[in-house]
């Protein structure tokens, strides 16, 4: 009887496959840097704030997001965060205007393609390296908020400074979907209100994590989209893992999106010995009522997937104003819960 | 050094060690001073010019306070307890008033008032409050060097020459270095805050051996645990071998930050003091250096409550919760004990034997027992649910993506219910998920061989394609049995032929559900009935003549 099964179950290699992965994704940093060192030129910067050599930085590539603008500069301001760096990717609804008077906000500006720039990894690589180093950095989009177990009575430097005396350098997060119980867009959220006033309820346990041998990450899927419009293909619903807050060092790069950073020791933020790490979740507010326009929008953009046209239907459902709610459905009280549900952990931050 | 004229204070002074967030230090200088309990503030020597400058001008003059000669104090350096010699010195040189002296750090917050820390001293105004273990016992040691500490020699930091320390320690051990600890003294351990007696601590500095014992304290690693607490049992009258200052240590044996969530925990400690706390605590600080508590009504002592809630956040970092897998939890096949949330019952084949076996069993057991949970169209809820608790969805390619994970995430899920569903070789069978429960001390299996082969007779299905299912569904049925019999599983496992099962019924399913329902839940509902078998024997002389193998043929008679 061979047990091969089990050990594949948690893709148990070899020392010299592993060094194999490693030695092979140290090439590709290389390249990313070199890549994002180029498309650097993309940007223009239009407006350069000053931080503390000790600041907490934020990074966010943005693009029309007025409704939403307000809300996400409040919480990270109520978070601790000392400044901003914005790279607006051509808004026409005034979002670069309203950056560009912000007293603590950088703004970089680009007309060229989201996608051609690996999603934008390329520019936040370039700008973290030149803004980032040695700072505690946060990358988040425009509809992520970040949660962390005490949030929000320890703001976010008590939390750098617990993992940096830990010698952790990236603190994970699950992307926590969340929706409204009605249809999507029936409930308006005006600008500046918070959004969680609107979208209050979450999949509380539908999650799957594969192992990825080749980066060393978790690939965690699941959630309302996976439940409303991956039912027959899972294998393409959206990855929700993140690495939302790191300490930076130049020559990191970003490998695929937020989900995953070289050099490749970098993601092993799982604890593999029973324990659990400390780890946050990011509540996502994509399915504020403009979700249904901006579906429409983003189909004919294209901008978002390797494989765009695949995803045609998932647009074409979003923009149909679905109902992601059910009876099993869970409503958002706090961090606690989301411990108590194990969606996040406070990992030994007592 | 000594004042021309002595001010008259409090019985207790204070000595202060700080290196950092100054202005909290001066706040509780402050409380000190209000209390007219003189303090010496030792600075480190790290700290730059201007910083001390600042500090100076936001005290200004005052009576009772000293500032003590500078020192370099490097985490664990021989500079801590020569900073606090010198502090304490100046202390009690300065102020003749003074019975006690209590050693503090900058980032130590007094937990109560002044009062009534006086009153507990002055009880008992021979005893010294300083933690003082024999480190024979080594119990006291969180990680690190135990008896070592004294008996090898430590020229490099710790913290900034961790090679070179490592490599000092290797060598020293080959060689069989063994220092002598000077008589008589005998080494002791403990924290390094304490409050001595005015007689304790004079002895210790007055001492005319301070020289000898200094030269061979230097040299041991982590003096400032050592050299006070050692030295205090060769004059100290009556000791309590306890800290007035509360400290939570971590795994690695450091100090847990209290912030201002921590407010309610605090209030119920017992202890005088307590540290770290983190200097950005606002609330905290205000909290108990004005006395806040004053004015609500009093919280009874608990320290055991403190414990407990750091000893649970130090489980779920060291064990984890059973059964959660998650972003930062994601442990190795063999590294917790159990791998699933809960216990749960799989039932093969009972459903093919016993009429409506679910509703049955939902009945005497009081559970909501699911059908086929693998069913190859769909998942097969309690009641035809669309979404169970998790909103795991009923689709099955969804669980098909990651079967295992979908029983974990349901068992996750309902913790505190036990799950039962039904599982057979018509489902969407997984290799890993065979394995996973075959080796889960949760789950229960319960089997009864051959009966895939009432289903293909009730189906009604004729022809060659029927072997041809019997044998493939035979097949799939062995190889579980074979991952059930294996020398990993650890289930609890039952396993009845069709024959037996049939001979026996009762007793077979009485054995599946034991423990899942009570005999007066099974007394009132009574047995399910046996599903129609009739015309089953000439179905199977009827294979056998089209050629069944005759290890099917043997498993199918019954």
């Amino acid at each position: 009887m061979q047990r091969r099964c089990i050990s594949a179950m948690l893709s148990e290699q070899p020392p010299w496959l592993d060094r194999w992965f490693s030695l092979r994704m140290s090439l590709k940093a290389h390249r990313l840097s070199l890549r994002a060192r180029l498309r650097a030129g993309d940007l223009t910067l239009l407006r350069r704030g000053t931080w503390a050599r000790d600041a907490i930085l934020l990074f966010c590539t943005i693009r029309n997001e007025i409704e939403r603008i307000d809300w996400f500069l409040r919480h990270y301001r109520g978070l601790g965060v000392d400044h901003f760096i914005f790279i607006d990717n051509a808004s026409t609804d005034g979002t670069g205007e309203l950056l560009r008077a912000q007293p603590d906000a950088t703004l970089y500006t680009t007309a060229a393609s989201y996608k051609a720039a690996r999603f934008g990894q390329d520019w936040i690589t370039a700008l973290m390296d030149r803004h980032g180093h040695r700072h505690w950095c946060l990358v988040v989009d425009a509809d992520e908020l970040l949660i962390y177990p005490h949030w929000p009575a320890r703001p976010l430097p008590a939390l750098t400074a617990w993992l940096t005396r830990e010698d952790l350098p990236v603190l994970p997060a699950l992307l926590l979907e969340l929706y409204p119980k009605g249809a999507l867009g029936a409930a308006a959220c005006p600008p500046g209100a918070d959004p969680l006033a609107v979208l209050e309820w979450f999949d509380a346990g539908n999650y799957t994590i594969r192992h990825k041998p080749l980066l060393d990450t978790l690939l965690i899927q699941g959630g309302p989209r996976a439940r409303m419009f991956f039912t027959q293909t899972p294998e393409r619903a959206p990855t929700l893992t993140k690495l939302p807050l790191i300490r930076w060092r130049r020559g990191y790069a970003w490998a695929n999106s937020t989900h995953s950073i070289l050099p490749r020791g970098l993601n092993r933020v799982y604890s593999r010995d029973g324990g659990e790490g400390i780890s946050g979740a990011l509540l996502h507010t994509k399915f504020l009522p403009t979700i249904r326009k901006k579906s429409a929008i983003e189909k004919q953009r294209g901008e978002h997937f390797g494989n765009a046209p695949i995803f045609d239907a998932y647009y074409d459902a979003l923009a149909a104003g679905p109902r992601l709610w059910t009876p099993a459905s869970t409503r958002f009280e706090g961090w606690q819960q989301l411990e108590e549900l194990g969606l996040m952990s406070r990992g030994g931050w007592a | 050094m000594s004042a021309q004229r002595a001010p008259a204070s409090a019985p207790l002074g204070v000595v202060i060690l700080c290196h950092t967030a100054l202005h909290r230090v001066a706040a509780v200088v402050r409380f000190w001073l209000a209390a007219s309990c003189p303090v010496v503030l030792h600075v480190d020597r790290a700290v730059p010019e201007a910083d001390l400058q600042a500090l100076r001008a936001e005290l200004g003059a005052q009576p009772l306070l000293r500032f003590g000669p500078r020192h370099r104090c490097d985490w664990g350096s021989w500079g801590l307890v020569a900073a606090t010699q010198d502090s304490a010195a100046l202390l009690l040189d300065d102020f003749p008033d003074v019975t006690h002296v209590l050693l503090t750090s900058g980032s130590c917050l007094p937990l109560r008032p002044v009062a009534e820390m006086l009153a507990t001293l002055q009880a008992r105004p021979c005893v010294d409050f300083i933690e003082s273990v024999p480190v024979a016992h080594g119990e006291w040691i969180l990680g690190g060097l135990g008896e070592e500490r004294f008996t090898l020699y430590f020229p490099f930091n710790w913290r900034r020459q961790r090679w070179l320390f490592d490599r000092a320690v290797e060598l020293q051990r080959r060689l069989r270095v063994a220092r002598r600890v000077p008589r008589p003294l005998v080494p002791h351990l403990g924290a390094q805050w304490w409050c001595l007696t005015r007689a304790t601590l004079g002895a210790i500095l007055k001492d005319p051996a301070r020289p000898h014992y200094e030269r061979y304290f230097r040299r041991t690693w982590i003096p400032d645990e050592a050299y006070f607490q050692t030295l205090a049992r060769l004059h100290a009258a009556e000791i309590e071998s306890r800290s007035l200052t509360l400290v939570k240590f971590d795994r690695n044996g450091r100090p847990n930050l209290f912030y201002d969530d921590h407010l309610h925990l605090l209030r119920r400690s017992e202890c005088f003091m307590a540290r770290k706390i983190w200097p950005e605590a606002a609330q905290l600080y205000d909290f108990f250096l004005n006395n806040r508590a004053a004015k609500l009504d009093p919280v009874p002592p608990e320290p055991a409550r403190i414990d407990r809630y750091f000893e649970l956040a130090a489980a779920q970092r060291r064990d984890g919760r059973a059964g959660l897998y998650m972003q930062s939890r994601f442990p190795r096949e063999d590294a917790s004990r159990v791998k699933s949330a809960g216990p749960y019952s799989v039932f093969w084949g009972f459903d093919q034997i016993f009429a409506d076996f679910d509703y049955w069993l939902g009945q005497v057991s009081g559970l909501r027992v699911h059908g086929h949970l693998y069913a190859p169209e769909r998942v097969q809820f309690h009641g035809g649910a669309k979404v169970w608790h998790g909103a795991l969805s009923d689709a099955a390619a969804i669980r098909d993506y990651h079967p295992r994970m979908f029983l974990t995430n349901l068992l996750w899920a309902t913790r505190g219910e036990r799950q039962c569903f039904s599982y057979g070789p018509s489902d969407h069978m997984d290799h890993e998920l065979d394995w996973f429960m075959a080796t889960d001390m949760n789950a229960r299996l319960s089997m009864i061989t051959g009966a895939f082969a009432l289903s293909i007779f009730r189906s009604g299905q004729t022809g060659p394609e029927l072997i041809a299912r019997l044998t493939e569904a035979h097949k799939r049925e062995q190889e579980f049995l074979a991952i059930l019999r294996s020398r990993w599983a650890v289930a609890e496992i039952r396993i009845h032929g069709l024959a037996e099962a049939l001979g026996a019924p009762q007793q077979v399913l009485g054995g599946a559900i034991e423990g899942v329902a009570d005999a007066p839940a099974r007394a009132i509902h009574g047995w399910p009935a046996l599903r129609s078998l009739d015309g089953f024997d000439a179905f199977v002389a009827g294979l056998s003549k089209q050629g069944l193998p005759p290890q099917l043929r043997k498993d199918l008679t019954l």
